[in-house]
């Protein structure tokens, strides 16, 4: 039915494609228990209020209803509060106020999904409003209202400040430069929005005492320990199963409280309990990411020498601190700020405030913020071009850490592991015809009136995946390590359990690949279990591009490690020393042979029979063929590339069309070239959406103005072109077959290209700079010389 | 109602989604939920041949029509073309989308066997997916149209 590549890396078909054509994915919401409720959440309409009153008799007497529950009865069982992932705490249900709309005030389970919302019509809340803090600015100003009065001793909307680099280097850089360039520049709340909402089905055992909980997370392990620890249930009665996930792009990293009201709910009810949030929730009340303030400055030489890049970020982290971060990283990723640049001093400082709005922060395939500071630093470039009136290309070429200064120490501290950026950026340029562009630019700017306004626009990215080393990273005390347990079957096939869960990257495919080629085995014979923490090892889950940098190093060191054994199972099988064997795949099957003496061997499919047969081992080898690791990682990977996006304005409407965009993606070594370009694609189109079009914004009141798919606009296929796609490959040398992480490159890149582009497109207009998202109506407002920013 | 050719009978409240009735009532589940406001596109299913979005359109009003689900596309063990179209080009990532673009996608070849490339686009453009980018789905519609009878096994 499918052709499949024969043996490891390359084009092979996905496996897990074989249930989804034919509409049998097995999601959440799709799992029907018997004797199965359904709950839903009632939320608050306001982004600020004390509550006074909750009246739930009327929705108790609804025949259909099983429980209601409020934040004092959850108060009561100590489960009104949990903890974020940030080590701040949020309410399971409110209980003194509610602090952004959409907040879970109180839950209803019911015999069937549309009693439950029924019910919730019956809940009588009185609110007592107080002042919204909204406006991100204004937070920390004397007379805003006080958010976090739960927390004790709290006076203002303070989260957290934090800062990297060399303060007084950077400022005696800047005093001395010959050009500086100063914009702020402000990057919007946008949503992850998977097509799939969040959801679970919880069902708790009260004879075994244990609880199944599925769920859609991107993290079942990390998730198991959080609820063990916040819930009292010992952790080996928990298990977590994270089944098809419909999409997560970070949004299914935290722990919601509509998992712990499922649970609650399962326990009070000895029933099991379903919980799928309708797409408002999903949008108004689920992680977000971005919004970030930042003010960027630029120091540089009159002949374009980059200098220092310097900036302050005002972060806005919404009701509760509910980023996923390491921990000693509260503003992520975000001290990549310096980009791909060879520059003297760097710093930035960030205060991170409360408003009352949604918790979040992290999400939205951002690699922990470093789509902020990609976004940051390629503006700057651009505006520096500008200024100086130079070719964006050039400019960055001029400043580009040279291949041979890999491993590069940044000067804000991090070790680039590799690049060779030059030679991704002229790929870039030769794919797109950029000298031909440029003419063509000039041609139509030269005909003048009634021309679209055409712009190229350029970025160039690296990011630093695969969190993380263990000295450096971990989450609430979890070290970022994944697990991978191999077991070779005595017939010779296998199966792999990996700690990371796919979200439709391919996990099933990839990991099989990879194992496949370390063991000269067929990948159709090797099967990939994840997303069930009872049978796979302990991990942190797939988020920040992790998987094949962290969980793809330990299922090929897994592989080595049976490997080794069956070489000495082999040595023993053919009695000659183990180093006088030879591992090959050439005759299309992993197979040891004596050195020189190719077919004198045996196959790892008789190696296998013998580790679990009844013949002899080697003294001190123990029978089967298994192996477990738990994989730590020396450094992160840093994969990069070079952006090009083309675009025409229709000078009449302000309506952006974008024309072409060229990638070229350096992720290292490729598994499977199909599934990385799919990654690709997919980020290109999250770009384009955030540059143009989805915006999570507020009214003054705080009501979320981005609460549906007719407010939150995501793009098709009418808003996308094909994409044009390139390939370097520098292997990443601290991973065991050189991959670096390609989820989240292309979300990362795309958002300043296109942004550049569309600047480039009003230079005619004297356009500086315009914030996302590009809307007619702002492009149209910048044209206009009104350039303001949304928020 | 007719649901993939067998003839369903059932009493349900008047506001009962379609969408709702065959994934709950039916266990169809391969036709999604993602939007409620006829955005996403996750739940198209043909009615009377016509793709529509089933969470439009309430169950009641489905009496005595013939709808079809991505349940129905493979046929006697052999995948329609679209369905290994999507396997061949990499149509589909996380698979929520995927039953929806199916059967738009099934309904365009219906009308037109040999579409453009604009003419795919503008046939889905009344539904999201978040990790394609769109350009393996329109090449996975094109590849088939290009083989009408199938892959080669």
């Amino acid at each position: 039915m499918t052709t499949t590549t024969p043996m490891g890396h390359g084009r092979m078909l996905r496996k897990e494609d074989r249930r989804f054509v034919r509409g049998r994915g097995r999601y959440v919401d799709d799992l029907q228990l018997p004797g199965m409720l359904h709950l839903a959440v009632l939320r608050s309409p306001v982004a600020h209020a004390r509550i006074v009153s909750i009246d739930t008799l009327a929705a108790e007497a609804h025949p259909k209803v099983k429980a209601v529950v409020t934040g004092a009865m959850l108060a009561e069982r100590g489960l009104a509060w949990m903890p974020t992932l940030s080590g701040d705490r949020q309410a399971v249900l409110a209980t003194d106020k509610v602090r952004f709309q959409g907040q879970e005030v109180a839950f209803v389970v019911a015999e069937d999904r549309y009693s439950a919302r029924d019910a919730l019509e019956l809940i009588d809340v009185e609110y007592d409003l107080l002042e919204p803090v909204v406006d991100v600015r204004r937070a920390l100003d004397p007379d805003a209202a006080l958010i976090r009065d739960d927390v004790p001793g709290k006076t203002d909307n303070h989260c957290f400040d934090w800062e990297t680099g060399d303060a007084a280097a950077a400022e005696a850089v800047f005093a001395r430069a010959e050009v500086v360039v100063r914009q702020e520049l402000v990057f919007p709340r946008v949503h992850p929005a998977p097509m799939e909402t969040c959801g679970a089905v919880a069902d708790y055992d009260r004879i075994e005492e244990k609880l199944t909980l599925w769920s859609t997370t991107q993290a079942p392990h990390a998730h198991r320990t959080l609820l063990s620890m916040f819930a009292g249930i010992p952790e080996h009665r928990i298990r977590v199963v994270s089944p098809d996930i419909g999409g997560g792009f970070g949004n299914k990293v935290p722990v919601y409280p509509g998992y712990v009201h499922a649970i609650v709910g399962s326990i009070m009810t000895g029933r099991p309990v379903k919980w799928t949030e309708d797409r408002t929730e999903n949008l108004v009340a689920s992680g977000f990411a971005r919004d970030y303030v930042m003010q960027g400055e630029i120091a540089a030489t009159r002949e374009g020498r980059i200098l220092a890049v310097r900036s302050h970020v005002l972060a806005d982290h919404g009701a509760f601190n509910g980023t996923a971060a390491p921990r000693k990283f509260p503003g992520g990723f975000f001290g990549v700020f310096t980009g791909s640049y060879d520059i003297e001093a760097a710093y930035c400082s960030m205060t991170a405030v409360h408003t009352n709005k949604a918790p979040g922060g992290v999400a939205y395939a951002c690699s922990f913020r470093i789509a902020e500071a990609v976004y940051l630093v390629e503006r700057l470039v651009d505006m520096l071009a500008a200024e100086l009136d130079r070719d964006p290309v050039s400019l960055r070429m001029q400043n580009f850490i040279r291949p041979d200064q890999f491993p590069y120490t940044s000067r804000t501290g991090w070790v680039y592991d590799s690049g060779d950026y030059p030679r991704a950026m002229e790929l870039a340029l030769q794919i797109a015809g950029y000298d031909e562009l440029r003419a063509e630019q000039a041609e139509r700017r030269a005909r003048g009136a009634g021309e679209p306004l055409m712009g190229i626009g350029v970025s160039f990215f690296t990011e630093a995946v695969g969190a993380g080393p263990r000295k450096d990273m971990d989450m609430l005390g979890l070290g970022m390590a994944d697990g991978c347990e191999l077991r070779v079957h005595p017939t010779g096939s296998a199966v792999v359990r990996i700690s990371v869960q796919t979200q439709g990257q391919g996990h099933e495919t990839t990991f099989a690949q990879l194992i496949a080629e370390e063991l000269g085995l067929h990948p159709d014979d090797v099967d990939v279990v994840h997303g069930d923490t009872d049978s796979t090892p302990y991990g942190l889950g797939t988020y920040g591009s992790r998987s094949t940098p962290v969980s793809g190093a330990a299922a090929v060191l897994a592989a080595r490690r049976v490997r080794d054994k069956a070489q000495l199972i082999a040595a023993g099988m053919l009695e000659v020393a183990p180093d006088d064997l030879e591992w090959s795949t050439a005759q299309g099957g992993g197979r040891f042979d004596v050195r020189g003496v190719p077919g004198s061997g045996v196959t790892i499919q008789e190696v296998a029979m013998r580790a679990h047969g009844a013949g002899d081992l080697p003294d001190g080898v123990e029978g089967g063929l298994d192996a477990q690791i738990s994989y730590n990682p020396d450094n992160l990977t840093y994969p990069f590339g070079a952006y090009i996006c083309v675009v025409d304005i229709d000078p009449g409407t302000a309506v952006v069309t974008v024309r072409r965009f060229i990638a070229v993606d350096d992720c290292g070594t490729r598994i499977n070239e199909m599934i990385v370009e799919g990654q690709i694609h997919g980020g290109l189109t999250d770009g384009i959406g955030m540059a143009l079009m989805e915006f999570i914004g507020f009214d003054e009141h705080g009501n979320c103005l981005g609460g549906s798919l007719m407010d939150y606009l995501i793009p098709t296929a009418l808003e996308v072109p094909d994409w044009e796609t390139g390939t370097t490959v520098t292997p990443a040398p601290d991973h065991p077959i050189g991959a670096k992480g390609v989820g989240e490159s292309a979300t990362v890149g795309s958002p300043p290209a296109v942004v550049n582009a569309v600047i480039d497109a009003l230079a005619p207009y004297g356009v500086r700079h315009a914030d996302m998202p590009l809307t007619p109506s702002r492009v149209w407002e910048a044209m206009q010389g009104r350039a303001a920013p949304p928020f | 109602m007719t649901v993939n050719g067998e003839v369903v009978t059932r009493d349900v409240e008047a506001r009962l989604l379609l969408v709702h009735f065959l994934r709950d009532e039916l266990g169809l589940t391969g036709t999604h939920w993602g939007c409620d406001t006829s955005n996403c596109g996750t739940c198209v299913v043909l009615y009377d041949d016509e793709p529509v979005k089933s969470c439009t359109v309430l169950a009641v009003m489905a009496g005595g029509h013939d709808v079809r689900t991505v349940e129905s596309l493979e046929w006697e063990g052999q995948l329609d073309p679209v369905q290994q179209g999507f396997m061949e080009c990499h149509g589909l990532q996380c698979g929520f989308c995927t039953s929806g673009m199916l059967m738009s996608a099934r309904a365009l070849l219906d009308r037109d066997p040999d579409p453009s490339e604009a003419t795919i686009r503008e046939a889905i453009s009344g539904q999201i997916c978040r990790c394609t980018g769109y350009a393996s789905i329109v090449r996975s519609v094109r590849w088939a149209a290009e083989h009408p009878a199938g892959g080669v096994g």
